[in-house]
C-alpha cells in the first residue's frame, strides 16, 4: 500500500493548531502529483514477467509489488516514462492521457 | 555549600557549564574565549564531565553540530567570539529559527577591520535580529550564575528559544575574581534535565526545520515575536527563582541603581557597569542625583521599563561599545525609541565608548553625566559624543 | 551479502516529492531508504531533495528528517552522532543527503572535519554536476565541456573550462573507513554498496552520479541509461576504498566511445572534436591514476 494523500486536509485554524516551530510528523501529503503527467504508463499484465526493474527504478516509487500484480499508483505518477523505457521486455507502453 | 574559587570570567562559565551537565560541547578556539573550552577539554579529559567533546573544524560547524545534538535532545554548549560569532551568523538564524534551546556564551571582542582581540560590543550587536535571547553580564559571578539561568530560560517550553551570554573580553573574560561555585546538588535541583518535544521522534518520526512557503512565514515569525516576549516574564522569574535557591538576584532584564529619585541616568551594559556604579556614588556624595541603569537583556529588550522611565527622569545617557554607522549606537537607537512616548519631555545622548578595548575610566564616566546635567538644566549638547576621541 | 531486489521492502519511505520527471536524485535517495531502513534520520542541506520534500506542510519523507544550512550538514551529523554516543542511542542510521555544491563546494570543510572526527554517519553527494536546486550553475563537479547558466556556450565557449574535483580521493586522503562511488545507472552496484555502507561503523561516503534530465537535457525516461553509459564511457568510475585498498568494480578494456554519452545530452551539444579529443585524453589519464590506487600499473 503506497502513501496516500491525506482527506480533507486542515490547514491549521488558529494559533494552537500551529506546529511548534518548523517542525511536523514526517508523511505529509496533502496534494497528489497526476497533473504533471501527458503520458501514462501501462503495465501489460500477460507479458509482465516481475523482474522487478520498474519497480526498482521509478524515481516516484510509485510501483508496488507486494501486490498480485505490480501496480501503478497512478495519483503519484509523473509519467515520465522511464519504467517503459528500462523495461527489459517492453511490457509497459506509454498511453496518451485522455 | 557554596564553594569560593579564584577564577576567570571564562573559567567560571567553564564550571557552570560543568554543573549543568551538556551532553554535547562543540569546541572552536578563539581569542578570549578559548580559555572556556580548554577549560572544558580539562573537566571532560578527567572525568569530571560526562560529555561529548567535539573538535570542531569552524564556529560555522560548532553551531551546527549544536543544532544536530539539540534536535535529538542532547543539552548543548559551545562558546565563541567576534569574527567566530560572525562566521556562525548563518547557523544563529538557522537554530533560533528552529526554536532550538541551545546556550552559548560569546566573548565580546571587536570586529575586523581594523583587526584586534579586544573587546567591544561590535560582535553580539551585529546579531541583533538573530532571534537569539542576548544577556550581557558584568562580572565572573554574574557570568557562572546566568550562565545556568540561561539553560533554564532556554529551555522552558513557553520559550524554547537560544541563549547568548555576552562576556566582555579580557575585562571580563581574563581578570580573576573570588566566585561562589554553587554545589551540584542545588544546580541539579533548579535545573532539571533537558526534556523537549522540539526532537527527532522514532516512533513517530518527524521533519524538522522544514521550509515555509510565504503563506505560512508569518505565523512561524510571529512564534518567535512572542516566544521572546514570554521570555521578558520567564527571565524575571528565573531570576528570583535563582535567588531562592542561591541567594543571589540580577534584577532580571534590567539593574537599576541609584534611579528611584535620579533627575538624569546612565545606560550601560556589561562590565562597564561595576565601574559606573562606583562614579554613581562619588557624584550623589557630591549632591548629584545620577543613577545607572544597567541592561542585561539587550534581546528581548526591557521596552516596558524604558517607556516607564522616560516619564521619571529629565536626562538619559546611553552608553555603546559600537556603533552603527550611517546612524548612531546600536543600544541608544533602541533605548531612545522606548523613552519617547507621547508626551515624554526626557533628553537622551549617546556615548560611543570602549570600542575595541580602549577603557572606560571614572574619569570617562564622570564626565558623561556633565551633559546629562546640562540636558536636565534645559541646554543643548551634541547627540552623538565620541569618549576620549582625539580629535574630530 | 548481495542484496536482492525482491527481498527490499516494497513500503515507501520517500513518496509524493515534486522533484521533475525523471529525477536521478530522487532514485538515489528512495533506493537509499530502502536499504538503510525506518531508523534513519536524514539530514537535508539546501538541494533539490530538499526543496522538493518538506515544503510546510507537504512532508515528502517518511522517516525523520532536517532540513539544514547550506554548509553544515556534515556537522549537523556530526552532532547527531554525536547526541546518540551522548544518550545511548543504538540501532540509527545518520544519513546525509547533499547535491554536488553541497559536497564539493560550500560543505567540503564540515564534511572533511565529521570525517575527521570519524562520527558514525553516511554521506550521500547525489551528483547531478551543477547547482539544479538553483537553476544549473556550475559546480566543482561540473565536468568538462558542460553546459550550464554560468559556463554559457555563445560565441564558440566550450562551457565549463575545468575538470570535476575527485571526492572519492579526496576521501581517501581522510582515511574515511568506507567510501564508493556509484551511478543509477548500476542499482544493483548502488544497492550492494549501500549495504555495505550501512554496516560499517564510522564515517562512510557514497559519490553517486545522478543523472538530471532538466539540467542535462535529456528525457526523463533516459535518466538510467546515460548514468550507464557515463560509466561504459569510462566518465564516470565504478569503485570502493576500503581498510585502505582501492578496487574497482568495473573495468571494461575497452570503453565506448564518449561521444555516445556526449550526444544525449543538450549540455554537451555544443562540443566539437577538439573537446572531445581533451575529454578523452582527461578521462584516460584519471584512469591511469585510479589504476595506481587500485594497485593495477599496467
Amino acid at each position: 500500500m503506497k502513501p496516500q494523500v491525506v482527506k480533507n486536509y486542515q490547514f491549521p485554524q488558529s494559533k494552537e493548531q500551529m506546529p511548534f516551530g518548523p517542525g511536523s510528523e514526517a508523511g505529509v501529503l496533502i496534494e497528489i502529483n497526476s497533473g504533471w503527467r501527458n503520458l501514462r504508463p501501462v503495465i501489460n499484465q500477460e507479458k509482465c514477467t516481475r523482474c522487478l526493474i520498474c519497480w526498482l527504478l521509478c524515481p516516484d516509487g510509485v510501483i508496488s509489488k507486494d501486490t498480485p500484480q505490480l501496480e501503478i499508483d497512478y495519483d503519484f505518477c509523473k509519467g515520465c516514462g522511464l519504467c517503459a523505457y528500462e523495461c527489459p521486455r517492453k511490457t509497459i507502453v506509454m498511453e496518451k492521457e485522455g | 555549600m557554596e564553594k569560593k574559587h579564584f577564577l576567570s570570567g571564562d573559567e567560571a562559565v567553564a564550571f557552570a557549564v560543568k554543573l549543568c551537565r551538556p551532553h554535547v560541547i562543540a569546541a572552536y578556539p578563539i581569542t578570549p574565549q578559548t580559555v572556556i573550552v580548554e577549560k572544558i577539554s580539562e573537566f571532560v579529559a578527567s572525568g569530571e564531565m560526562d560529555c561529548q567533546y567535539l573538535h570542531v573544524e569552524s564556529e560555522h560547524s560548532a553551531m551546527a553540530a549544536c543544532m544536530g545534538a539539540s534536535l535529538m535532545g542532547s543539552r548543548t554548549f559551545t562558546a565563541t567570539s567576534s569574527q567566530g560569532l560572525l562566521y556562525m551568523c548563518e547557523m544563529l538564524h538557522y537554530v533560533s529559527g528552529s526554536r532550538y534551546p541551545i546556550v552559548m556564551v560569546n566573548a565580546n571582542r571587536t570586529i575586523a577591520a581594523p583587526w584586534n582581540i579586544f573587546g567591544d560590543h561590535r560582535d553580539s550587536l551585529s546579531q541583533r535580529d538573530s532571534g537569539w535571547i542576548q544577556f550581557y553580564v558584568e562580572n565572573a559571578q554574574e557570568a557562572l550564575d546566568v550562565t545556568i539561568q540561561a539553560y533554564k530560560i532556554a529551555e522552558d517550553p513557553k520559550v524554547s528559544l537560544p541563549v547568548m551570554i555576552n562576556l566582555d573580553g579580557y575585562v571580563l573574560t581574563h581578570t580573576y575574581e573570588l566566585v561562589d561555585v554553587p554545589p551540584q546538588e542545588l544546580v541539579d535541583q533548579f535545573l532539571p534535565a533537558f526534556q523537549t518535544t522540539n526532537k527527532l521522534d522514532f516512533e513517530k518520526p518527524k521533519s524538522l526545520s522544514f521550509s515555509a512557503p510565504p503563506e505560512w512565514q508569518t505565523e512561524f515569525r510571529f512564534q518567535q515575536f512572542e516566544a521572546m516576549e514570554i521570555a521578558k516574564e520567564v527571565i524575571n522569574q528565573v531570576d528570583k527563582e535563582f535567588g531562592r535557591v542561591f541567594g543571589r538576584t540580577y534584577g532580571g532584564l534590567i539593574h537599576e541603581y541609584c534611579c528611584r529619585d535620579a533627575d538624569y541616568v546612565l545606560v550601560a551594559m556589561g562590565s562597564v557597569a561595576g565601574t559606573a556604579r562606583i562614579v554613581v556614588d562619588q557624584l550623589r556624595a557630591k549632591g548629584k542625583k545620577v543613577g545607572l541603569v544597567k541592561l542585561r537583556s539587550y534581546r528581548p529588550f526591557p521596552k516596558e521599563y524604558f517607556q516607564d522611565l522616560g516619564q521619571r527622569v529629565q536626562a538619559v545617557g546611553v552608553i555603546d561599545r559600537d556603533i552603527s554607522f550611517g546612524y548612531e549606537g546600536a543600544v541608544y537607537s533602541d533605548v531612545k525609541a522606548a523613552l519617547y512616548r507621547p508626551g515624554a519631555q526626557v533628553k537622551t545622548v549617546n556615548f560611543i565608548a570602549g570600542l575595541s578595548g580602549r577603557d572606560i575610566t571614572k574619569e570617562n564616566l564622570a564626565q558623561m553625566y556633565e551633559p546629562l546635567e546640562a540636558l536636565a538644566l534645559g541646554e543643548k549638547v551634541s547627540e552623538i559624543q565620541f569618549t576620549g576621541l582625539r580629535w574630530t | 551479502m548481495a542484496v536482492k531486489i525482491k527481498d527490499l521492502p516494497d513500503k515507501e519511505l520517500l513518496y509524493g516529492h515534486k522533484a521533475c520527471q525523471g529525477c536521478g536524485g530522487a532514485i538515489v535517495a528512495r533506493l537509499a531508504l530502502k536499504v538503510l531502513g525506518e531508523r534513519t534520520c536524514v539530514v537535508l542541506p539546501a538541494s533539490c531533495i530538499s526543496s522538493v520534500t518538506t515544503i510546510y506542510p507537504q512532508m515528502a519523507f517518511f522517516v525523520n528528517s532536517l532540513t539544514s544550512a547550506f554548509p553544515a550538514a556534515a556537522a549537523v551529523l556530526s552532532g547527531m552522532a554525536a547526541a546518540c554516543r551522548a544518550q545511548r542511542l543504538e540501532d540509527v542510521t545518520l544519513l546525509g543527503f547533499a547535491g554536488d555544491g553541497g559536497t564539493i563546494d560550500i560543505g567540503l570543510q564540515s564534511l572533511s572535519g565529521a570525517v575527521e572526527r570519524g562520527d558514525d554517519f553516511l554521506y550521500i553527494c547525489y551528483d547531478n554536476e551543477a547547482y539544479m536546486n538553483t537553476g544549473i550553475q556550475r559546480s566543482g563537479l561540473t565536468p568538462y565541456g558542460a553546459w550550464t547558466t554560468t559556463t554559457p556556450t555563445n560565441n564558440n565557449a566550450v562551457g565549463e573550462k575545468k575538470f570535476k574535483k575527485n571526492l572519492f580521493e579526496i576521501m581517501m586522503a581522510h582515511r574515511i573507513p568506507y567510501c564508493a562511488t556509484a551511478s543509477v545507472g548500476y542499482p544493483l552496484d548502488l544497492l550492494n554498496k549501500l549495504a555495505k555502507a550501512r554496516d560499517i561503523r564510522g564515517p562512510k561516503a557514497l559519490h553517486v552520479l545522478a543523472p538530471c534530465p532538466t539540467g542535462w537535457g535529456h528525457g526523463p525516461e533516459k535518466t538510467v541509461e546515460i548514468g550507464r553509459l557515463a560509466v561504459e564511457t569510462g566518465l564516470w568510475f565504478l569503485a570502493e576504498y576500503e581498510k585502505g585498498q582501492v578496487k574497482i568494480n568495473y573495468n571494461p578494456k575497452k570503453f565506448k566511445p564518449v561521444q555516445e554519452y556526449l550526444i544525449r545530452q543538450k549540455r554537451f551539444r555544443h562540443l566539437g572534436e577538439k573537446d572531445i579529443a581533451v575529454i578523452e585524453e582527461h578521462r584516460d589519464k584519471e584512469w591511469e591514476i585510479l589504476k595506481k590506487h587500485a594497485g593495477r600499473v599496467e
